[in-house]
């Protein structure tokens, strides 16, 4: 649809733009669960791309199952819940006994996660390899369809597109439409009466941090039909997502889309016209000075501190 | 007199750590190891400078940068700049399409040296340039962020974010910086060669030299009224402000020293080991150099320069060896220290020495009893204001 509106520019701008849309995907994917466990706990999770990364290798695993027992066309929805469901486990397990400990000093949870990402990395290559994998795709995602015979729109990046609404839509639902984002909301703007009006304020911690994992995992399901996997796959995008929760306003969802969307196009767009190192290095230049002018971000939610 | 060798040295107890290390790095490591180790810890004392800067800033002063191998980077480009030059000498070129411009640009199609080459023909610009470029650089990041008050994990996020951009942009720019590959092949300094084991051996002793004077100068800065500040900031930064201070600008002044002094760890760096590469600027190195800082103590300037030496240590022993479990013992080593050692071996140090008696008065002043005056002063916030609006 956004390929739609710049078909005027032409076909190239409409490819370049559509390679920036599932970059921009797994950028909003990413950044949804930072945006809950940053932009909501203040917690700084460097290891978040490994947890992309969990959800990545989970679907590669579940497809060479899938393959031996010729479900391949199937697999892929149970992929996608498998790897929200082990993400989010682990994230579970890692709030118990790590994160838990250090929600005072939220400097060092950046450098403790940050000793986790490169623990869990080495336990990629050590049980996974060193090489890079790909996930067997299904057939349906495979191929491409062609509004005019110029523009070559991929099955799988609109897929993920997809996928991308409707995490972003449950995410939404769930922070603002349900008991359990009542009670998150709660615990964050106010800790102590939270716990007063009988909110478990321990267990909704553990809940917000688990499903930002979750749903990082779920961006490494969506990552496995753009590209392959390798051990150290999730650090790429941390910087990238981090910035996008920085730059969109810590707390709002609204502004993590548009950022995701911003920084994916820019780069994308940038690159075509540049070479790619200078139009990644021209795009975090922007937005380092935007945030040098507007610290809060372009959608800060306005929280009197 | 006495009191400012009381401030430099931090009274008896604080000379006699000092006198300990200086000792260990410029007789007991010099005798007991070869040349070539010895250079190795050259390396690492280079380091050093980075986690002495970051006592400074992180453990001091609360602001966490993720982006001190910005500056240890600029000091040692800066420094490779210079030796290139000196290497790239049109006889030695005579076989470029252009003589007298370094290998790599000529490899990349560059005709003439570019603009901001140029001042690093002569030696003492260099030095200028390695100090200052890195101070104006901080100043610059330290200005837009801090007189907006933006501070802690946003501070990290973006430092990290330009270590990010200018270890991309050394990359990407290979005819200007020499791209992935770095500034390989320096031989000499004003014709004096930096390889023989002679040049070895003086250059670590002005490398050891260099890190006690910058440590004694963090310890003035530490000692003095700033060094108060910095702490009390840390801890209440609110109340500091409301004592009528401006904080923004003793962040600004203590990160601008912090990255010039990471900035002569880098020149010295390319000094000993002789090449830059753009792999000692991004992410990764960054924020190791913190652990570094962490393991020996955040609190502690010597601590700093311990940690160092034992993490890399372990890192060249353990990556000889098993190169495959050395990040988890890295990483292990984040999480531990985090969460058990938050105040690293002085924090174990001064814990475990108090046991011994005799050892008492070697103990620095480490973070436990800097909480604890926190704390009292907590307790009695009139009196925190007061003393600090006596001091102003």
């Amino acid at each position: 649809m956004f390929g739609y509106s710049m078909g005027d520019i032409g076909n190239i701008m409409v490819m370049q733009g559509f390679s920036g849309l599932s970059m921009f995907t797994v950028l909003l994917l990413m950044a949804l669960g930072l945006a809950i466990i940053f932009g909501q706990m203040g917690v700084i999770n460097m290891a978040h791309g490994e947890f992309m990364t969990i959800g990545a290798y989970t679907t590669v695993m579940l497809s060479k199952f899938a393959v031996q027992y010729n479900i391949v066309n199937y697999y892929f929805i149970f992929a996608i819940i498998l790897a929200f469901v082990i993400a989010f486990a682990f994230g579970y397990f890692i709030e118990f006994i790590m994160i838990r400990h250090l929600y005072k000093r939220p400097l060092d949870t950046l450098l403790a996660t940050w000793g986790l990402s490169l623990v869990m990395q080495q336990t990629f290559r050590s049980c996974f390899g060193a090489k890079e994998v790909s996930a067997e795709l299904p057939e349906w995602l495979l191929g491409s369809f062609k509004p005019t015979p110029d523009i070559d729109i991929p099955i799988n990046g609109v897929f993920v597109m997809g996928l991308a609404l409707i995490v972003t839509a449950g995410v939404y639902i769930f922070m603002y439409r349900s008991r359990w984002g009542l009670r998150v909301r709660a615990t964050v703007q106010n800790r102590v009466m939270a716990g007063a009006v009988g909110i478990n304020t321990k267990k909704v911690d553990r809940v917000t941090f688990a499903l930002g994992c979750g749903i990082a995992g779920i961006a490494g399901a969506a990552f496995t039909t753009i590209a392959s996997t390798g051990p150290t796959t999730g650090t790429l995008y941390i910087v990238d997502s981090f910035m996008v929760v920085v730059f969109g306003g810590a707390a709002s969802i609204m502004g993590t889309i548009a950022s995701a969307f911003g920084i994916a196009q820019a780069q994308s767009i940038l690159q075509f016209f540049m070479t790619s190192s200078m139009g990644k290095v021209s795009t975090l230049l922007v937005i380092v000075a935007i945030l040098m002018v507007k610290p809060e971000g372009l959608f800060a939610s306005k929280l009197r501190k | 007199m006495n009191a400012i060798s009381n401030k430099l040295l931090g009274g008896k107890q604080g000379a006699i750590g000092l006198a300990l290390l200086a000792v260990l790095v410029f007789v007991v490591l010099p005798i007991g190891v070869d040349i070539f180790r010895l250079n190795l810890v050259g390396k690492y004392l280079t380091y050093a400078f980075v986690a002495v800067s970051l006592v400074l800033l992180w453990g001091n002063g609360g602001i966490l940068s993720l982006g001190q191998g910005i500056f240890f980077g600029l000091g040692g480009y800066g420094m490779a700049m210079f030796l290139k030059l000196e290497a790239s000498d049109p006889i030695s070129t005579k076989i470029q399409t252009t003589p007298g411009i370094p290998d790599f640009m000529d490899w990349n199609q560059i005709t003439s040296l570019p603009w901001f080459w140029e001042p690093f023909k002569s030696l003492p610009l260099t030095i200028i340039a390695i100090l200052v470029i890195p101070a104006l650089f901080a100043y610059i990041i330290g200005f837009a962020m801090f007189k907006r008050r933006v501070g802690g994990v946003y501070f990290a996020i973006i430092t990290q974010a330009i270590a990010l951009i200018l270890s991309i942009l050394i990359v990407g720019q290979q005819g200007y910086t020499g791209g992935v590959n770095g500034i390989t092949d320096l031989r000499t300094m004003l014709g004096w060669d930096i390889r023989t084991d002679s040049a070895k051996y003086i250059l670590y002793y002005v490398n050891g030299g260099l890190l006690f004077a910058c440590i004694l100068l963090s310890r003035y800065i530490l000692s003095s009224k700033l060094g108060m500040l910095l702490l009390a900031m840390r801890d209440k930064e609110e109340r500091v402000r409301f004592s009528g201070y401006d904080v923004s600008n003793f962040k600004i002044f203590i990160f601008c020293v912090s990255a010039m002094i990471s900035a002569i760890g880098g020149a010295m760096f390319i000094l000993q080991v002789g090449f830059m590469s753009p792999s000692l600027v991004g992410i990764v190195p960054s924020i190791e150099m913190v652990i570094f800082a962490a393991v020996g103590g955040r609190m502690s300037l010597i601590g700093a320069v311990y940690g160092t030496l034992l993490v890399n240590y372990g890192k060249t022993v353990f990556s000889e060896t098993y190169p495959e479990l050395w990040l988890f013992l890295m990483g292990g080593l984040f999480i531990a220290v985090v969460m058990f050692f938050p105040n690293g071996l002085a924090g174990v140090y001064e814990k475990y020495a108090k046991k011994f008696k005799f050892l008492r008065k070697f103990s620095e002043v480490t973070p436990s009893k800097a909480t604890e005056i926190a704390k009292k002063n907590d307790a009695t916030p009139a009196n925190d204001i007061k003393e600090i609006g006596a001091k102003a």
